[in-house]
């Protein structure tokens, strides 16, 4: 015996029974019609023999995001990085900026040159990082370089990139025609670019070999290449993480740097390498010991040591102890000498 | 283009001109027909690729090998810089002695030079804080060298640590730091804010000891530098140099690195202080009232606070290094083309504004005595040729003069105050019977040595400074200062400009003529 509230009781499925028959004595004349009618109202046939042409991708490195850099859409991203996102990360990462001095001769111009940021890559927080991190005024005219086989590949996806992160998409391997051209046209229009140099997050905690599309575009455009290291951020959102640790992160900007008359794409890109090299030195011990381990080339190297398996592991775990960014370790307990 | 100084005749339509007075300023309405303003020449424009101009003097110095090739392995490198008085107010960050000493230690680590020490050549002045150290030489090179101990500021109270090189022909004494005497190199970082900082004073003053500052330090000096802003007529500048040849000749081999400022002091919103008064545009009116208004209502403790966060928007207008000499000759030249006004004839009275700050009370309070050491000591000798007030005249100071003392920083200025003022305010008496005894005394010397403070001697250092002008004048006024204050130092208290002027009169006449120095921003009058 069925309760008298269930939906399959033998009166409803009369009634919902009831409707179909309704809805399909009213539809299917219309479909009939629509069905006898064909084309244009149902999609055309294709004529054999004939290839029909892809429609343009409007995802991936074709998603167009000008109307990221529209007003509107601008406010709403001052709102978002000056908000929510400043306060995640404050929260998540604390970090601690150094080097902006660097910069000062620039910002101190009546109108300061677009740059081209180059950070080293670790972790999704490095771009919120920067977000905040990067000085005025390039934080307000900063547009991120964003894998387009990752962010762009879903249109939501896109779409929040483009909003809160001001990113564009540009592909991992090669700088491509495409998003050389665009990046030039919004360099020239003002707009500073971030660009990880090494393509993509580190797989292993250890950098990557930087490829030649900073140097590139720098060339290209005539802006000067900003090396920056981020320290601490594969700590707390490595790839492969699931959810982020909180912890301390340091973000140290060195001095601009340009391609020297002599001097192609090639070794441009080692040289903003070696830059990035010395920062992260930098930031695990101080200026002069840096600076006087890179003129001996005895820098450690971003990308780590030459050997594999544990042993590399085993020496960036040893990195990471040295630096002062990273987890937020508890305090060791100390006990009152209340003397014997 | 910038324009040069400028030396406005007042008159009837000339609108009230600003007085500084310590932490406020205000407005005074000069005599037509007999009154004059000098006005500071405007910034020089700055070196665009300062990185690059602090380079290519390290590549090119004046009269001596480039700096890479005088640096070695295993050599003793010494850098010192001058300290917190320099410049004024502090300048936005990065402070130009970061970026130099940042661009030495680049090529250091290139030579692969490992013994390098940072002194900062602060004589008998105050230690320098953290934060001041951090600002002065930026926080990469403080955290790479002040853990190490290898940031250190000159201990001129420490025998152990100073080394003596020998006499002048006159009879002075020369002693300076061992480090820095010992050292194969010593590169001094300088910022020349006016003509007579830098050249041999950098080392033979900055780094030296009491034993050797009192040769230079005292009435008979200062009165016959006239002024200390001109090399060839200023007895400190040649006995500075006399050291200076002691100093080479003892071995020690100075790099000189020198730098000059422009004169662009004030940030925006205190644009104002340093333009014309008939240039003020709404927008400056509008913050003069507003500033003057509040600063009223503000207690000085605040004020004070306020006016000390002020970060100079100074530019760097030349670097040159090499031969201490040569480049404080050229030096010397940058810095007369930025602050040199020709000005011609003398004057009854000199009107000076005195603001909140001097070179010895950066981040604290501008005492009764440092009142008088910026009046008649700084802004007098702000001359070459002859002093802009004509001998037996009097010059008009406004500022608040309250007995205020920072209790850490000039401990004793205090005793200065109540016990050798009381007795005297001759520059020559109290030399001859109180300098030994506060120079000497080992509470004043653990203060200074372990603490924040002056050393004992300096209060005196600082009276003697405006022995000149003291000489000179036959009567000092103080308008808006406290009387009993200004008493004690010898002046006489007026309440208005009026009343000083009306006080002033009996000594220069019913209608005298008067001139005001507009400063700051800083300038040196060329009288003729």
């Amino acid at each position: 015996m069925a309760r008298d509230d269930a939906p399959w009781k033998p009166s409803n499925l009369a009634k919902a029974a009831r409707i179909g028959e309704l809805v399909e004595r009213v539809t299917h004349p219309i479909a009939k019609r629509t069905y006898r009618k064909g084309f244009p109202y149902l999609p055309p046939t294709i004529p054999l023999g004939v290839e029909v042409p892809e429609d343009e991708p409007t995802l991936g490195a074709d998603y167009d995001t000008d109307w990221a850099r529209r007003s509107p859409a601008k406010f709403v991203r001052k709102g978002l990085v000056n908000g929510p996102i400043r306060l995640t990360i404050q929260g998540l990462a604390s970090p601690k900026v150094y080097g902006v001095d660097r910069l000062h001769d620039l910002a101190q111009l009546k109108d300061p040159p677009p740059l081209i940021f180059t950070p080293n890559h670790h972790s999704h927080l490095d771009t919120a990082v920067m977000a905040v991190a990067v000085p005025e005024p390039w934080r307000s005219k900063l547009v991120v370089a964003a894998a387009a086989d990752y962010f762009f590949d879903k249109r939501w996806k896109a779409t929040m990139a483009a909003l809160a992160l001001n990113a564009i998409p540009i592909d991992r391997e090669v700088t491509g025609r495409k998003s050389s051209d665009m990046i030039k046209e919004l360099i020239e229009d003002g707009w500073s670019l971030m660009i990880y140099p090494e393509g993509g997050r580190s797989p292993d905690g250890w950098g990557q070999d930087f490829k030649g599309g900073a140097a590139y575009l720098s060339g290209r455009t005539g802006a000067a290449v900003v090396p920056v290291f981020i320290d601490g951020t594969g700590a707390l959102f490595g790839k492969g993480m699931k959810r982020p640790k909180f912890g301390t992160t340091k973000v140290v900007f060195g001095a601009p740097l340009r391609a020297l008359d002599d001097e192609n794409t090639r070794r441009f890109s080692a040289r903003i390498e070696a830059a990035v090299t010395e920062l992260g030195d930098e930031s695990l011990t101080d200026f002069w010991t840096a600076r006087q381990r890179s003129a001996r080339n005895e820098s450690t190297k971003l990308t780590g040591p030459e050997y594999t398996g544990w042993r590399r592991q085993w020496a960036l775990s040893e990195r990471r102890e040295m630096g002062t960014a990273g987890l937020r370790r508890r305090q060791k307990r100390r006990w009152p000498d209340i003397g014997n | 283009m910038p324009r040069p100084g400028f030396v406005l005749e007042v008159d009837k339509s000339t609108p009230p001109i600003l007085f500084w007075r310590g932490e406020n300023f205000s407005l005074e309405k000069l005599p037509a027909g007999r009154s004059r303003v000098i006005y500071a020449p405007e910034p020089l424009p700055a070196i665009e690729d300062v990185d690059g101009a602090i380079r290519h003097a390290l590549l090119n110095p004046i009269e001596q090998d480039p700096l890479p090739e005088q640096l070695f392995p295993g050599m003793k490198l010494t850098i010192a810089f001058d300290d917190v008085s320099l410049p004024l107010p502090k300048m936005q960050r990065p402070d130009i002695r970061q970026r130099v000493i940042e661009a030495v230690l680049d090529m250091a680590a290139e030579a692969g030079v490992d013994d390098v020490h940072i002194i900062s050549a602060l004589a008998l002045h105050r230690r320098m804080t953290e934060a001041e150290l951090r600002h002065a030489v930026g926080d990469r090179v403080y955290d790479a060298f002040a853990p190490r101990g290898t940031l250190y500021q000159h201990d001129a109270e420490d025998p152990e640590n100073l080394s003596y090189l020998g006499t002048t022909p006159h009879g002075e004494d020369v002693e300076i730091n061992k480090r820095a005497a010992e050292s194969d190199l010593l590169v001094y970082v300088n910022i020349n804010l006016v003509a007579m900082d830098g050249g041999w004073k950098s080392t033979a003053t900055g780094l030296s000891s009491y034993k050797s500052l009192r040769h230079h330090h005292n009435p008979e000096t200062m009165i016959h530098s006239r002024s200390f802003m001109d090399q060839h007529r200023s007895e400190l500048h040649k006995s500075n140099w006399r050291m200076g040849k002691v100093l080479l000749d003892s071995g020690v081999k100075v790099f000189q690195i020198e730098t000059t400022l422009n004169t662009d002091t004030f940030p925006s919103p205190f644009g104002f202080l340093a333009k014309r008064e008939w240039e003020w545009k709404p927008s400056d009116r509008m913050t003069f009232l507003a500033s003057t208004k509040a600063l009223n209502r503000t207690p000085t403790r605040l004020a004070r606070k306020i006016f000390h966060s002020i970060e100079a928007p100074h530019q760097m207008t030349s670097v040159q290094a090499g031969d201490v000499e040569a480049v404080h000759r050229i030096t010397t030249e940058h810095v007369y083309k930025q602050q040199l006004v020709e000005v011609k004839g003398q004057t009854d009275i000199l009107t000076l504004g005195i603001p909140y700050i001097s070179p010895y009370n950066v981040h604290s309070i501008l005492n009764p005595i440092l009142v008088m050491c910026m009046g008649l000591g700084y802004y007098f000798n702000m001359y070459k040729g002859m002093p802009l007030v004509r001998e037996g005249g009097v010059i008009i100071m406004t500022h608040p003069t309250q007995p205020d003392f920072h209790p850490v920083h000039h401990p004793s200025y205090i005793d200065f105050f109540e016990q050798v003022l009381a007795d005297t305010t001759d520059p020559k008496v109290m030399s001859q019977k109180w300098e030994k005894q506060y120079a000497e005394d080992e509470w004043y010397k653990h203060l200074y040595r372990t603490t924040y403070a002056y050393h004992g001697v300096h209060p005196f250092y600082m009276w003697y400074w405006g022995s000149h002008a003291l000489q000179h004048c036959s009567r000092i006024i103080i308008v808006g200062g406290d009387p009993k204050t200004v008493r004690r130092l010898g002046f006489v208290p007026a309440s208005t400009m009026d009343d000083a002027l009306e006080i002033a009169s009996d000594v220069v006449g019913r209608a005298p003529t008067i001139t005001h120095l507009h400063a700051p921003p800083l300038m040196v009058a060329d009288v003729s």
